[in-house]
């Protein structure tokens, strides 16, 4: 077993109104900074061990289709690194 | 004939949905998701509030528990589920109905009394209706944004799944009478049978007369033959 951190990134999908997002850029705008756009998105880091990086990563995944991301809203990627 | 109401740690509007089913002559009980649906549960209400602090998504938590498959299985077969507001958004989670609830427009939590018009009266929520009635319900929620694909809406509307759709006073739907972004003006839904009810706005708090407005009462007496 080798110990893994599988880093999880949900964010919207292209299209869907992310309000939070909006008003973080009108506040940043405010500040004086000029900006076009800006996304946000939640990252969860899980440690764990596992087999192989393909036995982490699919685990990971799991994870993040059936708690961390609504299929609905939501798109995610997984990365796996050694820990 | 009980109607459970499930209580999540965090769920406010377990007691209310008690006393407003309680005036209307129907028997409920709150039950401690922990515990399980009581064996003589013939009606199931997912009660408003924040279960398990909103965290990662309102109702994502409380859809994932135990209790949520049995009441899976209950809607499947028949029984009467009715999820309001966190029960709407823990409605969806789970899958029971269509699409996802999520953050306002206004990135902001809003209070106040809107005007739903319903739209189909062949259901247990909406036979005290008339088609296209405009019935005024308050709402609560921050996160209540109906979002849902494109195509899968359409396909929800050629299903006649709509229930209610946010509307002024006059029953016109648009952009202005939307107070939260929803797509379609959704407010509620009907799942796979239409048994299966979840919707944002609070019939428990339209219904006991010292209250105010008693428009919501008919969305509970769907209970009444359960």
């Amino acid at each position: 077993m080798t110990a893994y951190t599988a880093t999880v990134t949900v964010r919207l999908k292209r299209g869907v109104l992310d309000p939070e997002a909006e008003t973080t850029k009108q506040a940043l705008k405010r500040l004086g900074f000029e900006l076009e756009a800006l996304r946000s998105a939640d990252r969860f880091e899980i440690d764990l061990e596992a087999d192989s990086d393909e036995d982490a990563r699919e685990r990971a995944d799991e994870m993040a289709e059936r708690l961390l991301a609504n299929p609905t809203i939501h798109d995610y990627d997984v990365e796996v690194d050694e820990r | 004939m009980t109607v459970s109401i499930v209580r999540f740690g965090g769920s406010n509007c377990d007691r209310d949905a008690e006393r407003a089913l309680a005036h209307l002559g129907i028997d409920a009980e709150i039950v401690w998701h922990e515990d399980g649906l009581p064996a003589d549960t013939t009606g199931i209400v997912l009660p408003g509030g924040f279960s398990y602090g909103d965290y990662l998504r309102a109702g994502a938590m409380a859809a994932r528990s135990p209790i949520m498959a049995e009441v899976r299985e209950a809607a499947a077969d028949g029984t009467p589920v009715l999820g309001i507001c966190n029960g709407a958004q823990i409605g969806c989670e789970s899958g029971l109905t269509e699409g996802a609830f999520t953050t306002n427009e206004s990135a902001r939590f809003q209070c106040e009394p809107v005007f739903l018009r319903v739209e189909r009266t062949d259901t247990p929520w909406t036979a005290a209706y008339e088609e296209g009635e405009v019935i005024e319900v308050p709402i609560a929620h921050g996160e209540g944004r109906y979002e849902i694909p494109d195509d899968r809406l359409a396909e929800l509307e050629d299903d006649d799944r709509v229930l209610f759709r946010y509307c002024d006073a006059d029953g016109d739907v648009s952009a202005g009478a939307n107070p939260n972004g929803s797509k379609g003006g959704v407010a509620g839904l009907l799942g796979e049978r239409e048994t299966v009810a979840v919707l944002m706005p609070h019939p428990e708090r339209a219904t006991l007369p010292d209250v105010g407005p008693t428009d919501g009462q008919g969305i509970l007496r769907g209970f009444a033959d359960a």
